[in-house]
């Protein structure tokens, strides 16, 4: 170890005396950072309540805007989850509780989890508030453009809600909204119900794809002084990425939805084969529904990505800055969200093993899948090691942080069950797969967005959340959360299988009744203890704890701006000037802990700090 | 950065590596909205590829016999008809189009207000006729043919759905890219681009480069155009 350091030593005189040699300007060059290459951006600063609070064009505005409308469609998830587990664990106590309500609920439970809360949240939410203070940029490249991607967001959001007020109610379909069914009179909300969620998608789609221009051209072209893409945070990293797969995968999401929307509307028969009803052909005619497959989950795949990337990189940086250590193997971690990004676009037919296609394709695609785990596992290690022998602080943020790697290892193993075809076959459509999904992209990013807040929520609004709260909080849905799933892998081995309504009188019943009443009175108390959570956010909002500035002694940008919250435009005068990557703590020699990135070489030069 | 500063970096390989590897821009010296509507663009070219693909797909397993483009899409010319001559010309027109635009970025940046604004005229009527003769061959194919997205007369019925669906989806590209072009037209000739004026909705300055940018989508939906014009009518 010491050795090591040595090394390193020797090698950054070397490389000082070189560039002092050559450059020959003596002690003040180490400061030298290049001059700036863009002129300041020009800002619309709004004047009126509604420029300013309503149609605002501040990206941080507008990240909170994002936030409220994803946590309330994130509210109406949760209800529709109580009213399924009620289902689940006491059949027939409820009479309004039917089989068509059940469906619908199953189908706007998982789209408005999957798209309307984590994905929004994420990208709408964190990466428009962080973006441009992590990079140092006054606001998104496109302030307007960004504007209208909210209020499209919006738009879909209540054209999603409004289809639990037509006739016939949401689409029962399921969340994969397969066809032929989905648009079959016999399934529930088949028809404004499906129409409308088609809609809602599709305008989803068009404003993310405004929101995520702005996110990816932010962080390409409109980084500060410095601020080179190694220096970044790795929260930057993984919602960067994400973006980059969303506007790759929700363009099949888009092109399904208007292909659906026509089978419907016109009768076209894009996924509708030849349909016998009660002896009667039905129009349509020769269409392929495996092709719908193929479409939804060439975005349904990467979609889990685009969720769980942005949840790694902010994961990263909660864990780096509260066990006070730098993260374990930066450049690693970045390869491996850049690596799993790229190869979510050639897994997706894990989706559909037993959907009929070919077996050899099944092969490829399991390859493929087990590929992913190596980045994947590789980035597990790095947390630990990054928490190994660091200076830990358990405080609810770093809790929500290590509840988080325990559940993502969980949920990916069982993901290596499924992604075998022979093992799959058999476990396909049972509770495991729920088990399995809602373990690693429901629990574990949800774990995350909760370390976010509690970790930004100083930055947002100047004070602090109540830690004994939180602290009840993280314990009560983390350990509910695991006496929900971890049954659940069980009922599923035994093949209870998904998505069905009630068990009757099946053997299932005698051996799973209780098991599903145990999961049903743990969802109540999880979805119940969010309330404390939100309880918490408004009581903290006038009556928390002052933060000040930088409350968590962090490196990244955001926490230093001249005002906290930050205002419009984020750094008054001036620009900063990064001079190093955000994870400089605990660097021996260095007279605090922490070494923020607009610290001079000049400033720590006894430091050992890493080259970046 | 400007353009003598860009002339110094280096070059090939060496040089986007030190992009890559550089402060604050990625790609040095491209204006914002340039970027952007590069990324845009390949956005939708995947878009185009999903359908695309998807009508391949759909192609290549219906039951029912596939209509012959050549019969359908031929106009009767003196008692002849002519396979595609309807197509050929709307692709000439198209493709026509975007060699105007071509010129117009050049005066644009040559700050050639007058030449400028009437080649992106140019442009948008070439792009306005490009709807029209779509819309006679819609008319032709619906009230003539009797095509319809859920049934024809030719065989498969996926082929008036994918035609409708695919063109129709490029057309209103077309559209929205006309309806730009001349109220690019407009601001040229008032002068917006020389005198920086502000933007009604984003209240950004006006610059040029807006000319270069929106050449990137007409060249792109032309491209998108050879391709729908090698798939649908070739094959």
């Amino acid at each position: 170890m010491s050795d090591e350091l040595n090394i390193n030593k020797k090698r950054n005189n070397q490389i000082k005396t070189k560039s002092s040699a050559t450059s020959g300007r003596g002690e003040t060059d180490i400061d030298y950072v290049r001059p700036a290459e863009l002129p300041e951006q020009d800002l619309y600063h709004g004047h009126s309540f509604i420029t300013k609070w309503i149609f605002c064009q501040d990206a941080k505005v507008i990240g909170v805007q994002y936030t409220l409308t994803a946590v309330f469609t994130g509210v109406v998830g949760l209800i529709l989850s109580w009213m399924m587990r009620m289902q689940l664990g006491f059949p027939e106590l409820f009479p309004f509780l039917t089989a068509e309500t059940y469906y619908q609920m199953v189908t706007m439970h998982g789209m408005i989890m999957v798209v309307y809360l984590l994905t929004a949240l994420f990208l709408g939410g964190f990466g428009n508030y962080l973006i441009p203070l992590m990079v140092g940029a006054r606001d998104m490249v496109f302030p307007y453009v960004n504007m209208i991607s909210f209020w499209m967001f919006f738009v879909a959001v209540v054209v999603l809600m409004a289809s639990f007020f037509v006739p016939g109610g949401p689409t029962g379909s399921g969340w994969t909204l397969y066809p032929p069914q989905a648009i079959l009179e016999g399934t529930p909300g088949s028809g404004y119900g499906i129409l409308l969620m088609l809609i809602s998608l599709s305008l989803f789609v068009i404003g993310f794809t405004m929101g995520g221009l702005n996110y990816v051209i932010t962080i390409l072209q409109a980084r500060t002084r410095g601020m080179s893409l190694m220096r970044m945070p790795l929260t930057i990293w993984g919602i960067f990425t994400a973006t980059v797969l969303a506007l790759l995968a929700f363009p099949a999401l888009l092109v399904s939805s208007i292909m659906m929307t026509l089978d419907k509307v016109l009768e076209t028969s894009f996924f509708m084969p030849t349909i016998i009803k009660a002896g009667e052909a039905l129009s349509y005619d020769g269409g392929s529904p495996i092709l719908f497959q193929h479409l939804f989950w060439f975005f349904g795949h990467p979609e889990v990505y685009i969720v769980a990337l942005p949840a790694f990189g902010i994961v990263s940086d909660l864990i780096s800055v509260h066990s006070r250590k730098n993260i374990f193997g930066y450049r690693m971690m970045v390869w491996a969200i850049v690596g799993i990004g790229a190869l979510s676009f050639f897994v997706w037919a894990h989706h559909m093993y037993v959907s009929g296609m070919s077996p050899w394709f099944g092969f490829f695609f399991a390859t493929t899948t087990l590929i992913i785990a190596v980045p994947t596992a590789l980035k597990v290690y790095n947390w630990i090691l990054t928490l190994w022998r660091g200076n830990i602080r358990i405080n609810t943020v770093m809790l929500f942080c290590l509840g988080f790697i325990v559940t993502f290892v969980n949920g990916g193993i069982t993901g290596i069950f499924l992604g075998n075809v022979a093992v799959d076959v058999p476990l396909s459509d049972t509770y495991f797969v729920i088990a399995h999904f809602h373990m690693v992209m429901g629990i574990a990013p949800l774990m995350v967005i909760f370390g976010a807040i509690y970790h930004w929520f100083p930055l947002v609004t100047g004070r602090l959340l109540d830690e004994k709260l939180g602290k009840w909080h993280f314990w009560i849905t983390f350990l509910g959360a695991y006496s929900i799933y971890f049954p659940m892998h069980y009922l599923g081995f035994i093949g209870v299988p998904r998505r069905y309504f009630e068990m009757y009188d099946s053997p299932y019943m005698t051996s799973a009744v209780g098991m599903n009443e145990f999961i049903s009175v743990a969802a109540f108390i999880v979805g119940a203890a969010q309330f404390i959570f939100f309880y918490n956010l408004v009581k903290s909002l006038r009556l928390g704890k002052p933060a000040g500035k930088n409350p968590w002694k962090a490196n990244s940008l955001e926490w230093l701006t001249p005002d906290v919250p930050p205002t419009h435009g984020n750094w008054g005068e001036k620009l900063p000037v990064v001079h190093r990557w955000a994870y400089d703590y605990g660097v021996p020699g260095a007279k605090e802990d922490y070494i923020t990135q607009t610290t001079p070489p000049s400033e720590v030069k006894d430091a050992e700090v890493e080259k970046t | 950065m400007s353009d003598t500063d860009l002339d110094k970096l280096p070059g090939g390989f060496k040089g986007m590596s030190e992009d890559i590897g550089s402060d604050q821009t990625t790609f040095k010296g491209v204006n914002w909205g340039k970027a952007m509507m590069w990324i845009f663009l390949l956005s939708d070219t995947f878009v185009f590829s999903c359908f695309l693909i998807a009508y391949m797909k759909v192609r290549a397993s219906v039951v029912e016999p596939w209509p012959y483009p050549s019969e359908v899409f031929a106009l009767e010319m003196m008692g002849v008809p002519v396979p595609l001559l309807l197509i050929a010309i709307m692709t000439f027109v198209l493709i026509t189009s975007s060699g105007t635009m071509a010129l117009a970025v050049k005066y644009g940046y040559e700050k050639n207000r007058k030449m400028c604004g009437w080649f992106v005229l140019l442009t948008a009527i070439g792009g306005l006729t490009f709807v029209g003769m779509q819309a006679f061959e819609w008319s032709k194919l619906i009230f003539h043919d009797g095509v319809r997205p859920w049934a024809n007369p030719f065989g498969a019925e996926q082929f008036g759905a994918f035609f409708f669906m695919i063109t129709g989806f490029h057309g209103t590209h077309v559209s929205i890219g006309v309806i730009f072009l001349f109220i690019f037209a407009r601001k040229v000739f008032r002068g917006d681009f020389d005198t920086g004026k502000r933007g009604y909705f984003t209240t950004m300055k006006s610059d040029y480069v807006a000319i270069e940018i929106l050449g990137l989508y007409w060249h792109f939906v032309d491209l998108v155009w050879v391709f729908i014009f090698a798939f649908f009518y070739l094959w």
